[in-house]
């Protein structure tokens, strides 16, 4: 089981919800189950999005295991000058 | 791939990491030989011109270029329609490189020309004809945002709000983080400051203007030489705009004269294979600067609304922020960022940050150096530096009461990892600036800034050669020196020495793709590729010698340069060099070479503090920066002069965002300073020598440790001159540039309060 | 780039006899071309770099008859019967001149692009003054700009350079 929390912008669309708990072995799982419990994130989610698990920022690598218990953040898509 | 377990970065001895030989590329750029994007030709060349709106809001009725067509030496002309449609992710990308149903901000390009010399291309922009219907525009953050300003997209309903508008807007969406809940924080505070900002866009800035030269074969093939941040982005998004396949379109990355960010969307590049296309022979397209002013990417500018609560004795209790960022005529500016970072320094048990993308008719923001996080940096640094005063507390102190470390949850969610604020602001109370007198009419400023920095895609190729040197082929482009960091990391890592390690920039066709040059990205992703693909060299190289002893390839150990039986148990060998074991590669299983694909991650938040003294003339309200020190954590300084040279550059941006460069826009919705006479960059004798402190706390998704430190050291410095010329002054400086009149009618309007 | 006159090839072009970096040069160009588009589009000297186009910038500096100007500013037919030194002219043979050295060994580029110019100004910079204070070198190239360096490290390489040359 990971803890997913939702920033304001993500609640909003999630109906209010602060955080769920979500079980998927991997950021991959975990978005394609955010999606298909919240419809309304889908958008959100398809428009690109980081995924920091327990604190790592990770951009690009959907398959990163989520450790038992971690603490997930759905950010916006890392960019840089 | 985290940091090493058999290094400790802190206490390892490093061969060659941590030194400052000579850059690869430094001969080839002192002596002019070194090829940038406008210094390449091809026989048969066309030049190639783009026409672009004078107008900032304007429906094209119709475009009549056949006058233009019959004038001689014009080979062909493009449009709109001369591009593929309908690729979703790249809508935005090609109404900015070319417009459709209308021109969305002065300087938007409508059609383009290529003939046979720039005489006759300038002549047939004149000759096409453009039917526009002028409409009502608007340039102001504030002011696109009101009910009744002239709305740019009539498909634009405001996003992440719920339920969502009805009527189409020019905010693109809004966003917002943070936890707890400000209120609560605010009622425990004993000292609470509400101020308003407003920074002006500002542009990167580079000294060589966008210059591509295309060509493109009657089978559809296609090269491109690009000075670009990103020649991979540039030939995906180029294949794509132009129907072509990503395979024949081979793009190589010129030397790049500066980017900032800048450089990493495309403008002129589809624009010129377009031109070459219909006119079957190369082009050459350079932006003059008035085009880099007008159509290339600027900064956002902001409006932006801070509140912070503390305690007598220092403590932050809560703050807020809503900040409305513009980023030209389309969706897409770094509010996002801005509203993360702006209280990432500080542990907060209450904090809550609001952002709204906006449109308005100006060129399409693109990124610049830590995008979004300099304006909120200012403000929010802005108001802690008034409580501070206020309260009676050392601004250091202030900020190391609060300042975030290992295990904080930060204020855009996810806790910390291994951070080094509170090393940068104990390096920064220690320096011997901070003690310093000052003279009449100065003032100090501190600030601390925060940057995400990320790795991305990386691919990265290293092939020993015959005599034991090494060719290193990395896809990311060189944009200040990084040529040399990966050297040294491959020598490093290798054994060998620096001048063994030849490293290129490969083009698109020789090597995997990888992400562009940003985000602070290059010295931590592509140094952690070269180390990955070294490894896998001196696996190989292990495995050789091990063939050669007629021992397991797993009894063999990599020692400094060497191949060495891993025990005496594994027999007694006498060691095989990097060279020994290249020279007889050929029959000992054929090429040796290392290679590394990644997702590279790990890259670890940076901060930096930064402090100057600034010099306020009270008859005519100009600005000098007398001193100037950055502090900035470095994880691990793999070359320490490009890494100062990184503080450096982006202190020196930054002092010019705080008291000269803006975009000056007329009633008329018209840039009216689109060179650098009048958009004004500093110059040599506008700066002091700016000190630097490189700290270094390991970043613990690093096998040595690096951080980025390309764009931290922009975040701090609009805040830490805002806080010197406040000091300065007497009066607080709320809106940027501190421009001469506007530091004057600060100190008038002050003047004129007291009396 | 100025509108100017068009159709600049249908008119006769201008003959010019010059010395670039100490070699006789003869070239046609076009009455309104610039030195700078001389110098890169038809001699190949691509060193001088066009930053602005309206002498801004100092990227296209080059020295004619000992006097720092911006190429950009200064017609192809104006070379006529002048020395002109441009930073393919610095190094002789294999051998740096001790700014190029110096501008190397203080890391004082990062892109490169500004880097010709601030050579070929600082060259006339030390040839005029070659003992000049910090407040000098920084008014003596502040002609030139670059957006990488914060020009620090440039300011001490043409110290480091000054001083070595002054021994010789």
């Amino acid at each position: 089981m990971a803890l997913v929390k939702l920033s304001g912008t993500l609640r909003s669309a999630a109906g209010g919800l602060t955080e769920l708990e979500i079980d998927a072995p991997n950021i991959h799982q975990l978005l394609l189950k955010l999606a298909e419990q919240h419809p309304k994130l889908k958008p959100v989610l398809d428009r690109g999005v980081s995924v920091a698990v327990d604190g790592e920022i990770y951009r690009d690598d959907r398959f990163r295991p989520l450790p038992a218990g971690s603490e997930v953040f759905i950010l916006p898509r890392m960019a840089g000058g | 791939m985290p940091l090493d377990a058999t290094i400790d970065p802190a206490t390892h001895k490093f061969a060659l990491v941590g030194t400052r030989p000579l850059r690869p590329d430094g001969i080839d750029k002192v002596t002019g030989r070194a090829r940038f994007g406008a210094d390449a030709s091809a026989p048969g060349m066309l030049v190639g011109k783009i026409l672009r709106s004078p107008h900032a809001h304007a429906r094209i009725r119709a475009i009549d270029t056949s006058k233009a067509a019959k004038l001689p030496g014009v080979k062909a002309i493009v449009t709109r329609a001369d591009f593929k449609e309908g690729d979703p992710g790249l809508r935005d990308v090609l109404h900015n490189v070319m417009a459709r149903d209308k021109a969305l901000y002065d300087g938007h390009a409508v059609a383009a020309v290529a003939a046979t010399s720039a005489a006759v291309a300038r002549k047939a922009l004149k000759l096409i004809r453009v039917d526009y219907e002028i409409l009502p525009h608007v340039t102001d953050v504030d002011e696109a945002m009101k009910p009744g300003a002239p709305v740019l997209h009539a498909d634009m309903i405001t996003a992440n709000v719920e339920p969502a508008p009805k009527k189409a807007s020019n905010i693109a969406s809004r966003c917002e983080f943070g936890h707890g809940d400000p209120e609560i924080g605010f009622k425990q505070a004993d000292l609470v400051i509400a101020r308003s900002f407003k920074t002006e866009a500002t542009h990167q800035g580079y000294i060589e203007p966008h210059a591509c030269l295309a060509s493109v074969g009657s089978d559809g093939q296609g090269e491109l030489w690009v000075c670009t941040q990103g020649h991979y982005m540039v030939r995906n998004q180029c294949a794509s705009l132009l129907g072509m396949d990503v395979s024949k379109l081979r793009v190589t990355a010129s030397e790049i004269g500066g980017g900032f960010g800048g450089k990493t969307t495309v403008f002129i590049e589809p624009v010129a294979l377009a031109l070459s296309r219909k006119a079957g022979r190369p082009v050459k397209l350079v932006m003059s600067r008035e085009e880099v002013f007008r159509a290339s990417g600027p900064t956002s500018s902001a409006s932006m609304d801070v509140k912070i609560g503390v305690t007598k004795d220092g403590r932050i209790t809560a703050g807020t922020a809503e900040i409305r960022f513009q980023g030209g005529a389309f969706a897409g500016s770094p509010v996002e960022f801005g509203a993360m970072s702006a209280f990432a320094c500080y542990d907060l048990e209450h904090v809550k940050t609001v952002g709204y993308d906006v449109v308005t008719n100006r060129p399409k923001q693109a990124a610049y150096r830590a995008p979004g996080a300099p304006m909120v940096a200012f403000a929010v640094e802005s108001v802690l530096d008034e409580l501070a005063k206020k309260i009676g507390m050392d601004p250091i102190e202030l900020r190391l009461k609060n300042a975030a470390k290992e295990g904080t949850r930060s204020s855009y969610g996810p806790k910390y990892k291994r951070i080094g604020l509170i090393e940068c602001l104990e390096a920064a109370r220690r320096h011997p600036h901070y003690k310093a007198p000052l003279g009449p009419n100065q003032g100090r400023g501190i600030a601390a800034g925060f940057w995400f920095n990320f790795g991305g895609q990386t691919c990265v190729s290293l092939n020993v050669n015959v005599d034991g040197t090494v060719a290193l082929a990395v896809g990311t482009p060189d944009i200040g020196g990084s040529r040399a960091s990966m050297c040294l990391i491959a020598a490093e890592e290798l054994g060998i020495g620096y001048e063994q390690v030849r490293a290129i920039v490969a083009d698109t066709s020789s090597l995997g793709y990888n992400d562009i040059s940003e985000g602070s990205r290059v010295t931590f992703s592509t140094g952690l590729a070269v180390i990955q693909a070294a490894r896998d060299a001196t696996a190989k190289l292990c495995a050789r010698a091990a063939k050669t002893w007629g021992i397991a390839p797993d009894a063999v150990v990599w020692e400094k340069g060497y191949a060495k039986p891993a025990s005496p148990n594994a027999g007694s060998f006498a060691p095989l060099s990097l060279a020994d074991i290249a020279k007889t590669a050929g029959s000992t299983g054929g090429p040796i070479a290392g290679h590394c694909e990644v997702n590279a991650e790990g890259a670890g938040v940076s901060f930096a503090v930064h402090m100057t003294d600034a010099e306020v003339d009270r008859e005519t309200g100009r600005v000098e920066i007398k001193r100037y020190t950055v502090v900035q954590d470095a994880g691990k300084a793999i070359h320490p002069s490009y890494v100062e040279g990184q503080y450096q550059g982006g202190a020196a941006q930054g002092i010019g965002w705080a008291i000269n460069e803006e975009y000056v826009y007329g009633r008329d919705g018209r840039l009216q300073n689109p060179g650098f006479l009048d958009y004004r960059i500093p110059v040599a004798s506008d700066l002091p020598m700016i000190d630097t402190v490189i700290v270094e706390t390991p970043n613990p998704g690093h096998p040595y440790g690096v951080r980025g430190v390309g764009e931290t050291s922009i975040v701090p410095p609009l805040a830490a001159v805002a806080n010197a010329v406040s000091a300065a002054a007497g009066v607080r400086l709320s809106e940027l540039p501190m421009a001469p009149p506007r530091v004057l009618a600060a100190i008038d309007a002050a003047a004129s309060r007291r009396s | 780039m100025n509108g100017g006159r068009v159709m600049g090839e249908m008119m006769s072009k201008v003959k010019v006899s010059t010395t670039i970096n100490g070699d006789p040069v003869e070239y046609l160009c076009d009455a309104e071309e610039t030195l700078l588009d001389v110098l890169r589009d038809h001699l190949g000297l691509t060193g001088a770099k066009e930053g602005c186009g309206t002498g801004d910038c100092g990227a296209c500096s080059v020295v004619v008859d000992g006097r720092v100007v911006c190429s950009c500013l200064v017609l192809g037919a104006e070379a006529e019967g002048r020395k002109v030194t441009t930073v393919e002219g610095l190094a002789t043979g294999d051998r740096l001149h001790p700014l190029q050295q110096k501008f190397l060994e203080f890391a004082a580029l990062q892109c490169g692009v500004c880097t010709p110019g601030f050579l070929v100004a600082a060259k006339a910079l030390l040839d005029r003054n070659p003992d000049p204070t910090e407040t000098e070198i920084r008014f003596g190239l502040a002609g030139n700009l670059c957006r990488c360096t914060g020009y620090d490290k440039i300011v001490r390489a043409v110290q480091a350079a000054a001083a070595e040359m002054r021994k010789g």
